[in-house]
């Protein structure tokens, strides 16, 4: 028995689901109120999932206003926030578009699937922009290392996101990969794609011109993921909660590589008004958004939909999320040519609707009207909420607690300075990732310049002028937890240095807020502080938030994972082989650490490592951050500089052993004046890199950096000839004067050992 | 007139611009060929690219030895037509049987990409004798399932015709018999490699240039002869 609009008329005190399908009380009556009479399933349908936390963004969308309200003015944003991702403009006719999101929660029940979906999800939307997708990272994000549950989750999570991008040919250029036990039970599977088109090629998600044609192709669509967004976005993982397996999606990379293809050759052969992919909501997203942003009109007969499974009710084809699946706008004279491009690519389509001028949308199943809706109702007017929020209880204790050397010891002899940096280099989160990394391709399509374990991931994007983009992600959520406002900036000013510091030149930002649960008020302050932080900070460096995701209810119980707002920042480069690496390559090149180190260790690796968070973190300083912006571009462009690397996780040690390990040759060191061995080796204060300046240009690297104010103290040397003094003769040796001594195969075994011996061989 | 030299594209085949840009590098002109496309546009060689071909469905390789282009290529690679397989493309020359035996899935379960050390073993075929005997060089590997497979009886045949052209060195990273990386059919026009040579045609993106002598090789032997 359909229930049609004629039987909402008919039958108006019909008991309806609307709180199993996740809708409040209000919610419900107000869409009464909007069509004057109760839904229909159908429409209960569509409007459960498209009002749901993770499609309407009720709960964060008063916060996200400030990423516009704020924006700096830019001329670089040629598409902003709204879209299915922003784009931005890199010169010479071409532009970029990037966005990161979540699939935290389906990762989590089904790690394999949940994570392979989250990559095509992201992809669909960069391909839906009329971009071709250049490169996927993955940021990572689990409970403690050597968890049960981890153990059941990562290798999952990894060989899917593996299995799944390296199956559609885009290169994996890095990500992040962070244990601690906030996480365990919510473990957060980000996925970002990036991809480049031509200024002409840019397509919107809006359906225009009365009498064109919605045309869904791809995958046909299936009984998976019916409910995914709403049932698995917004509730939380409890004990006793119901199975919930069959709501995460299957993907089919195959499918989603001839989807790509057979798009980009309709989008440039010119045949589509307007383009929208299918993700969460699918088609009751799909149709609704394209007719809100467009004429305002469309009816769709929804029993054309192709089907993998016949027996599938009108309302489970709407609130399916099968995966690989397009809706495009097409003009009737251009439609027969669409077709054609598709059966090219053996890729199924099939005409569901046309734009219509009535402003409403309308669909039909076998005659009987079962929607007949205002789109801009269901796509872009639901619920708004300003959820109260205030400052933690224990947040004032929680920054009292700093960890100061009475609080926690600290290393001094030169001995545990020594195992201090060997604890380091072989915790989990320092620890080298290649055992994840290596399951991912970073070579397909020839035009990866730098991936993990580089400062950011830098692609080519155009072969004849060298024009490329750099990409990096980064947030410690132990700063934001420690101050939500300053933990946002931190993360953006890390990923910021990191795109620097690779030689480009940052333009724009993305970002992916994992969050706990809105509805308790000490999480919404941690969303609020976190917003808040992060819109100032990109107006003060200049460059705007061209979109991103919100992730909420990332909880089991009362505990909240730490606020992780993971943010990504890309930049862009004229010509890649001015690229900075990490890696020292001669003899002789000299080792400078620019920015200043002061004691600051709360919320840092080596208190992390002591079991402690406490304190306030790192002092923010985004001056400075964009001055050592500007001179690590300089020095790029200009040929000053062999390689470089941020000072971040671990401090000046963590990072001179990554580029020796990176370079496999080794050099000598000695503490500056005036400075604690311990604080100069492990403190993370901010706005530092490390510069590795060739002999001959010392002289005008230095006066660049005294002229522009930036304190520049060198405290190595590249030499390849060490091991022979040091008693080891024939090996790569570090040596920090007066201190200790490391053979580079110490520290690569340190730092190569830990993953494997946790998730097998 | 440079060499004009084809690169099949099937459903799912990834690594085709890599083979186009590498080909290029090494002074002839790609080609691009489509699966369903039952001509060969007179190409002098062709070169399968890696990929997942048609999905991987059935098994690597055994859906697109049936493609439209494939049937005219095993055709002429009987009769002299220079053919290089690189990973998906190596696959799919064993289940066309103009190589012998399998590829199966790497003896540790996992997807792998790593920069491989490998050994040139023989420089008589079309696609290697640029290189000197014994060369060591270091290009891309990157397969889920890349172990080479074969008897006995045809593993000693292969060493004992010269046939095995390059083999891993410093550990063998699939579970590969007796370390194989790529062999080459009795006359050695036909070469099957599971690591990646077009990656590593630019010293900018890949770990060395040590892939371009597989392309160069071919060229000079086409470029001889017309």
């Amino acid at each position: 028995m359909i229930d049609s609009v004629e039987a909402a008329k008919t039958n108006p005190l019909s008991e309806q689901p609307w709180a199993e399908l996740g809708l409040k009380q209000d919610e419900y009556e107000s869409i009464k109120k909007i069509l004057d009479r109760r839904p229909t399933s159908s429409e209960l349908a569509m409007y459960s999932v498209m009002w749901s936390e993770h499609c309407s963004y009720k709960s964060s969308k008063v916060h996200l206003r400030q990423f516009g309200d704020k924006a700096p003015s830019t001329e670089a944003l040629l598409v902003g926030i709204g879209e299915n991702a922003g784009v931005v403009d890199i010169g010479d006719g071409w532009a970029v578009t990037f966005k990161v999101e979540s699939h935290n929660h389906p990762s989590y029940v089904e790690p394999y699937q949940g994570a392979a979906t989250g990559v095509g999800g992201i992809v669909r939307d960069i391909i839906s922009m009329g971009a071709r997708p250049l490169a996927v990272m993955d940021p990572l994000r689990f409970g403690a290392a050597d968890a049960p549950d981890t153990r059941r989750v990562l290798p999952g999570v990894v060989a899917g996101i593996g299995g799944y991008g390296n199956c559609l040919g885009l290169p994996n250029i890095g990500g992040e990969l962070v244990f601690d036990e906030s996480y365990a039970g919510n473990p957060l599977v980000n996925a970002l794609c990036v991809g480049s088109m031509k200024h002409a090629d840019i397509h919107l998600a809006s359906a225009k011109g009365v009498g064109n044609l919605v045309v869904l192709y791809g995958a046909r669509t299936g009984g998976d993921g019916i409910g995914g967004v709403s049932v698995l976005a917004s509730e939380t993982f409890d004990a006793d909660g119901p199975a919930k397996r069959p709501s995460v999606q299957v993907g089919d990379p195959f499918m989603e590589k001839l989807l790509i293809e057979a798009t980009l050759e309709v989008l440039h052969a010119g045949l589509v008004e307007g383009i929208q992919d299918l993700g969460g909501a699918g088609i009751s997203c799909a149709t609704s958004e394209l007719a809100s942003n467009g004429e305002g009109g469309m009816h769709v007969y929804l029993d054309r939909v192709l089907l993998r499974d016949a027996s599938l009710s009108p309302e489970e084809i709407l609130m399916s999320e099968s995966q690989e699946r397009m809706c495009a706008v097409v003009t009737p004279e251009k439609i027969d040519a669409f077709m054609q491009l598709c059966k090219k690519w053996d890729v199924e389509a099939v005409v569901i609707g046309e734009v219509t001028d009535t402003g409403r949308l309308v669909i039909e199943w076998h005659g009987e009207t079962i929607v007949d809706v205002p789109p801009r109702s269901v796509a872009h007017d639901g619920p708004v909420y300003e959820r109260p929020f205030h400052r933690p209880s224990w947040q004032d204790a929680l920054q009292a607690d700093a960890p100061t050397p009475e609080r926690l010891a600290r290393p001094e002899s030169p001995e545990a300075l020594k195992q201090t940096l060997l604890d380091l280099i072989s915790s989990p989160n320092l620890a080298s990732k290649s055992w994840v990394t290596s399951q991912f391709d970073r070579y397909v399509l020839g035009n990866t310049i730098l991936s993990q374990p580089e400062n950011a991931g830098m692609i080519r994007v155009d072969e004849e002028s060298g024009l490329g983009v750099a990409i990096s992600t980064d947030c410690n959520a132990r700063f934001a937890k420690l101050d939500p406002y300053a933990g946002a900036q931190l993360a953006l000013a890390e990923s910021y240095r990191n795109i620097s510091v690779a030689g480009a030149k940052p333009l724009a930002v993305t970002n992916c807020l994992n969050f706990g649960s809105p509805e308790d008020p000490e999480v919404m302050w941690q969303f609020a502080q976190a917003t808040t932080g992060l819109a100032d900070a990109c107006l003060e460096l200049g460059i705007p938030v061209t979109g991103g995701n919100v992730s909420f209810y990332n909880q089991t119980g009362d505990t909240a994972i730490h606020p992780t707002p993971v943010v990504g920042v890309l930049g862009v480069i004229d010509d890649v082989d001015r690229r900075t690496p990490m890696a020292w390559e001669d003899d002789g090149e000299l080792i400078y650490v620019l920015g200043n180190t002061a004691d600051e260790f709360a919320g840092g690796e080596w208190a992390h490592l002591q079991g402690h968070l406490g304190g306030l973190p790192p002092k923010v300083d985004l001056p400075m951050e964009r001055l050592l912006s500007e001179i690590m571009v300089a020095a790029s462009r200009d040929g000053m500089i062999t390689a470089a690397h941020d000072v971040s996780d671990g401090g000046v040690g963590v990072a001179i052993t990554e580029m020796a390990l990176r370079a496999n040759i080794g050099a000598r060191f000695w503490i500056p004046d005036n400075i604690d061995p311990f604080v100069f080796l492990f403190s993370e204060s901010t706005a530092r890199a490390i510069a590795v300046i060739p002999r001959t240009e010392e002289l005008r690297f230095t006066e660049m950096c005294a002229a522009r104010g930036m304190s520049a103290t060198r405290f190595g040397v590249v030499d390849s000839g060490l091991g022979a003094d040091s008693g080891h003769p024939d090996e790569q040796v570090i040596v920090f004067d007066s201190l200790f001594t490391l053979t580079v195969d110490q520290l690569r075994e340190a730092n190569e050992a830990t993953l494997p011996a946790l998730f097998g061989g | 007139m440079s060499a004009r030299i084809g690169v099949v594209t099937f459903p799912g085949s990834l690594d085709d611009a890599d083979a186009a840009r590498a080909i290029r590098i090494a002074g002839a002109t790609p080609v691009a060929l489509w699966h369903g496309d039952a001509d060969l546009h007179g190409v002098d060689a062709v070169v399968l690219p890696g990929g997942f071909s048609y999905g991987d469905y059935l098994r690597c390789g055994a859906i697109a030895k049936f493609a439209p282009v494939m049937s005219l290529i095993i055709e002429k690679a009987q009769s002299g037509l220079p053919v290089l397989g690189i990973c998906n493309g190596f696959q799919i020359l064993c289940e066309s049987h103009l190589l012998p035996g399998a590829l199966t899935r790497n003896d540790h379960q996992h997807f792998i990409c790593q920069d491989q050390k490998l050994r040139i073993e023989s420089t008589e075929t079309l696609w290697t004798s640029d290189f000197a005997l014994g060369q060591e060089i270091v290009i891309p590997l990157k397969n889920g399932e890349g172990g080479y497979v074969a008897s006995e009886a045809t593993l000693d045949e292969l060493f004992a015709e010269n046939r095995v052209i390059a083999t891993y060195q410093g550990g063998n990273p699939n579970g590969s018999y007796r370390d194989i990386a790529g062999i080459s059919n009795k006359a050695g026009n036909v070469v099957g490699l599971m690591p990646h040579p077009e990656h590593a045609v630019e010293a900018l993106t890949g770990p060395t240039t040590d892939g371009i002598p597989f392309f160069a090789s071919v060229v000079k032997s086409l470029v001889g002869a017309s």
